[in-house]
C-alpha cells in the first residue's frame, strides 16, 4: 500500500472496507466529492447504492443491518445532505441498530464561518447517536473508523457519525494503518453480573407459579433465540414479546402469547396483569408496552436482563437486575434452572387465548388483516417483512406469523413513517435470495416513495403491499376514540394512482379490491421476478384492536369498537360529533 | 415523583475528547436539570479530565443522569458524593468598593474569613477567599452591605475522603 500515495478520502473508504463494511448508501455533493471520487475506484468489495433522499439512505442501511446483523455505511454531503439523515439516524438509535454515518463537511478553515452548506452536524446529531467524531487529522482515519465500527457493533449497538471536512479528504495520508483503538473509557460488558444474581434469578423462577417472559430486541441482537426457547420450555413459562422482539420466540409455539402492549393481544396483556413473576430480557420497557408504568406487574417479582445498565429502574424498578448480554446470561443460567410447576397457569392462559383471540372483520370490503394473514400463509412466515408506521404496522405485527428473529423489521422506538420501503430495499440488498415484503400505509409510503427509483434501478424483487385506506388511519383511529370524532387533517385526498405510479418506474403495479382476489394477486406479485406494488383498496374506517388506551393500565384492554368512547380531550368544550352534526344540519365529512 | 429537591455533587472522570462536555451537559438538559456549577480541569492522567458538577433536582432523575453519563463512550466514571464524604472547596474573588470610612470594616470581614487582599486601589480592593461554598456565601452576604462591584466564583470542586474514589 505504500508505493502509491493515497489521500484521506481513499484511506477512509479503504478503512471502511478493512472493517468489513460491504454496503454503502448515499447521495454526493460538494463537500463529499473527494469521498465519492474515492468510491469511484478505490472500493473493492463494497457495494454503493445511490438513493433519492438521504433519509432513505439511513433507513436502507438500517434495514440492511437488521436483515443481516452487519452494519452498513451512509455517505452524504454536508449541510442539507447530512441534516436529511437525522430522521434515519434517530430511528436507528431508538432501535439500537448499528450504522456508520459519514457526512461531508466544510473545509477546516471554514468551520464556524457559515460557509456554503455548512451545518454543525457534530453537535446537531449528538442526542441521536451512540457516539460521533469530527475528523480533523487525516492520519487518524484508520483508528477512528475502527473505533466507530467497534462502538457501533458492541454492547448496545447504535449509529456512529463521522463528520469529515472536505480538505481532510484531500490531504495525503501518511499514518499508521494498524493504529490501535484508543477508547480507554468504553467497556461494553457482556457479563456485568455476579454469580449470586443468577442463583437469585433461578430461585425466583423456581418459586413462581405464574411466570411470564417478555422478550425484546436485545434477544435478537444477541442471537439468544435458542437460549430463550430452552428457558421457556424448561420452565414451561409463556413468552410475550415487544414489537421488535417479534420472532425471537416462535409465534407458532404453544407457549407464545404473541405481542404485548397497546396493540398486543388481550391474553398477553392479561397474563402480565396476573403474573407473579415477569422476566424481561433485552427490552427497555417502552411506554407503549407498559400501560401505566407504576401498575406494570405491580404484584409480580420483576427480573430485568439488559446489556444497558441505564435501563434498570428507568421505567420500572426490578427486584433483580442482571447486567449482561442476553445470550451469555441465558447460557450461564441454564445449569441452574429447574422445571417449573405452571400447568394450572398455562391452562388458565389457554382459556384466555380461546376467549380473546385476535380477530378481524370480513364485512364491508377488503380488510388489511385478511391480506396479511394470507401473506403469512402463502410464505409460511419465511418472508422478511418490513413495515411502515400506523395501522398497517400494527396489523402486520398481529397477523404476520413468524418463527425467527429478523423476519419482521419495523421502526419501533421512533415510529418513523416512511420506514417501510427503504428498509425493505436495504433488507433485500443484504438478503438477495429471500422474499422481502414491505407492508406500508398510503401516508407513510408517500414520505419516502422517491426510492422506487432505487428499487427499479437495482431490479430488487421487493413486494410492496400498500394498505390504501385514504387516511392517516392511525391518527383517525385516535381522533375517533379520544377526540369526539373530530377528524382533523387525516383525509389523504389527492392520493395518486399508486399502481400507475409504480408502472411509471417500470415496476409491476397491481390493484387489489376484493378479498376473493387476495391469493391470486399476492401470487402474481410474488412470482413476478422483479419489484411489484399492490395497491390494496382497503376499507377506509377499520380500526386496530385490541387497544390499551394511552394512559390506561394493561388491565383496561378495549377489544372492539367501543360504543362509549374511552376518552375526550382534556378541558374540551367541544360538541361530540353527533351533536355537532345535529346542530349544524350538515352531514359528516365524506369518506 | 419524590419532592426531595437537593443540590447534588457529581464527579465525572472523562477522556479529554472534543464533545465530551456537550454530551454530559445534554444528559442534564434533556431531563430538565439545571447545572448550578461546573468545573473542568485536567486530571492526574494527562488525557483525562475531571469534572465537578453541582445540580439541583430529585434523586430519581439524578440517578438516571448518572447512568446516562456513565454510559457515554468517553466517560470512565460518574459518581455522586454526599457532603460528608468529601472535602469540598471553592474559590471566590470579590471586588469591593471602598471609601476611607468603610475600609477597615471590609478588611475586618476579610480577616475573619481568612481572605487575602490580592489587589488594593484607591476606590476598590479585590479579596480572594477559599473554603466551602457555604463559607463563601456567608462572606459575600456580609460584603453586600458595602458595594460589591464584581464577583467571580470558581464553583465547587470536591475530592472524596480517605480510601474512597472521587
Ligand atoms: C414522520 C412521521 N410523521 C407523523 C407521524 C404520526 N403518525 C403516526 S401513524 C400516522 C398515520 C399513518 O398513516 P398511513 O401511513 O396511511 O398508515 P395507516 O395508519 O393508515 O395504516 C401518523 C401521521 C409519524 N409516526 N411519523
Ligand atoms: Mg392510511
Amino acid at each position: 500500500m505504500s508505493e502509491k500515495k493515497i489521500n484521506g478520502a481513499e484511506a477512509l473508504i479503504m478503512s471502511l472496507e478493512r472493517c468489513g463494511i460491504e454496503m454503502t448508501f448515499g447521495i454526493p455533493g460538494g463537500a463529499a466529492i473527494p469521498l465519492y471520487d474515492a468510491i469511484y475506484d478505490t472500493r473493492k468489495n463494497m457495494k454503493f447504492v445511490l438513493v433519492r433522499h438521504e433519509q432513505n439512505a439511513a433507513h436502507e442501511a438500517d434495514g440492511y443491518a437488521r436483515a443481516t446483523g452487519k452494519p452498513a455505511a451512509v455517505l452524504v454531503t454536508s449541510g442539507p445532505g447530512a441534516v436529511n439523515t437525522v430522521t434515519g439516524i434517530m430511528t436507528a438509535h431508538m432501535d439500537s441498530v448499528p450504522m456508520i454515518v459519514i457526512t461531508g463537511q466544510s473545509s477546516r478553515e471554514m468551520l464556524g464561518k457559515d460557509a456554503f452548506q455548512e451545518a454543525d452536524v457534530f453537535n446537531l446529531t449528538m442526542p441521536v447517536v451512540k457516539h460521533s467524531y469530527l475528523l480533523k487529522n487525516v492520519n487518524d482515519i484508520p483508528r477512528i473508523i475502527k473505533e466507530a465500527y467497534h462502538i457501533a457493533t458492541t454492547g448496545r449497538p447504535g449509529p456512529v457519525l463521522i463528520d469529515v471536512p472536505k480538505d481532510v479528504g484531500t490531504d495525503i495520508f501518511t499514518g499508521d494503518w494498524d493504529a490501535p483503538i484508543n477508547l480507554p473509557a468504553y467497556k461494553p460488558e457482556k457479563c456485568g453480573y455476579e454469580p449470586e444474581t443468577l442463583q437469585k434469578i433461578a430461585d425466583a423462577l423456581a418459586a413462581s407459579r405464574r411466570p411470564v417472559i417478555l422478550s425484546g430486541h436485545g434477544v435478537a441482537l444477541s442471537g439468544a433465540e435458542k437460549e430463550l426457547l430452552h428457558l421457556a420450555e424448561t420452565l414451561q413459562a409463556p413468552v410475550t414479546s415487544t414489537l421488535l422482539g417479534k420472532g425471537t420466540f416462535p409465534d407458532s409455539h404453544p407457549l407464545s402469547l404473541h405481542g404485548l402492549g397497546m396493540h398486543g393481544t388481550a391474553y398477553a396483556n392479561r397474563a402480565i396483569v396476573e403474573a407473579d413473576l415477569i422476566m424481561v430480557i433485552g427490552a427497555r420497557l417502552d411506554d407503549r408496552i407498559l400501560g401505566i408504568p407504576s401498575e406494570f406487574g405491580k404484584n409480580a417479582v420483576k427480573i430485568h436482563v439488559d446489556i444497558d445498565h441505564s435501563e434498570f429502574g428507568k421505567m420500572v424498578t426490578p427486584q433483580i437486575a442482571c447486567h449482561g448480554d442476553a445470550k451469555t446470561v441465558l447460557q450461564d443460567l441454564q445449569p441452574l434452572l429447574k422445571r417449573g410447576d405452571t400447568a394450572e397457569w398455562l391452562h388458565r392462559l389457554e382459556g384466555f387465548k380461546k376467549k380473546w383471540p385476535l380477530t378481524f372483520s370480513r364485512r364491508g370490503g377488503l380488510h388489511p388483516p385478511q391480506i396479511i394473514a394470507e401473506l403469512s400463509k402463502l410464505t409460511k412466515g419465511r418472508a422478511i417483512v418490513t413495515t411502515d408506521v400506523g395501522q398497517n404496522q400494527m396489523w402486520a405485527w398481529q397477523f404476520y406469523q413468524c418463527d425467527k428473529p429478523w423476519r419482521f423489521i419495523s421502526s419501533g422506538g421512533a415510529g418513523t413513517m416512511g420506514f417501510g420501503l427503504p428498509s425493505a430495499i436495504g433488507a433485500q440488498l443484504g438478503r438477495p435470495d429471500e422474499l422481502v415484503v414491505a407492508i406500508v400505509g398510503d401516508g407513510g409510503f408517500q414520505m419516502t416513495m422517491s426510492d422506487l427509483a432505487t428499487l427499479a434501478t437495482h431490479n430488487l424483487p421487493v413486494k410492496i403491499i400498500l394498505m390504501n385506506n385514504h387516511y392517516l388511519g392511525m391518527v383517525r383511529q385516535w381522533q375517533d376514540m379520544f377526540y369526539d370524532e373530530r377528524y382533523s387533517s387525516v383525509d389523504l385526498e389527492g392520493n395518486p394512482d399508486f399502481a400507475k405510479l409504480a408502472q411509471a418506474y417500470g415496476i409491476l403495479g397491481l390493484n387489489l379490491k376484493r378479498a376473493t382476489d387476495i391469493p391470486k394477486i399476492l401470487k402474481k406479485a410474488i412470482e413476478h421476478p422483479g419489484p411489484a406494488l399492490i395497491n390494496a383498496e382497503v376499507v377506509r374506517r377499520a380500526e386496530v384492536y385490541p387497544m390499551v388506551p394511552p394512559g390506561k393500565s394493561l388491565a383496561e384492554v378495549v377489544l372492539s369498537h367501543p360504543r362509549r368512547k374511552p376518552g375526550r380531550p382534556a378541558g374540551s368544550r367541544n360538541k361530540t360529533a353527533a351533536k355537532r352534526i345535529q346542530s349544524s344540519g350538515k352531514k359528516e365529512p365524506q369518506s | 415523583m419524590s419532592k426531595d429537591i437537593r443540590t447534588h455533587n457529581l464527579s465525572i472522570f472523562v477522556a479529554n475528547r472534543p464533545g465530551a462536555l456537550v454530551r454530559i451537559a445534554q444528559a442534564f438538559s434533556r431531563r430538565g436539570f439545571n447545572i448550578e456549577s461546573l468545573v473542568v480541569s485536567p486530571g492526574a492522567r494527562g488525557d483525562f479530565s475531571r469534572m465537578t458538577i453541582t445540580a439541583k433536582g430529585n434523586q430519581e432523575g439524578l440517578e438516571q443522569i448518572i447512568k446516562q453519563c456513565t454510559k457515554l463512550v468517553d466517560v470512565m466514571a460518574c459518581r455522586e458524593h454526599s457532603d460528608e464524604e468529601v472535602v469540598a472547596r471553592e474559590l471566590a474573588l470579590v471586588k469591593v468598593a471602598i471609601d476611607p470610612e468603610h475600609r477597615e470594616l471590609v478588611l475586618q470581614i476579610a480577616d475573619h474569613f481568612h481572605a487575602k487582599t490580592v489587589d488594593f486601589n484607591e476606590n476598590s480592593l479585590v479579596l480572594e477567599a477559599t473554603g466551602s461554598s457555604e463559607k463563601l456565601d456567608a462572606m459575600v452576604n456580609l460584603l453586600r452591605k458595602y458595594k460589591i462591584i464584581e464577583l467571580v466564583r470558581t464553583g465547587k470542586v470536591i475530592m472524596a475522603r480517605g480510601d474512597r474514589q472521587t
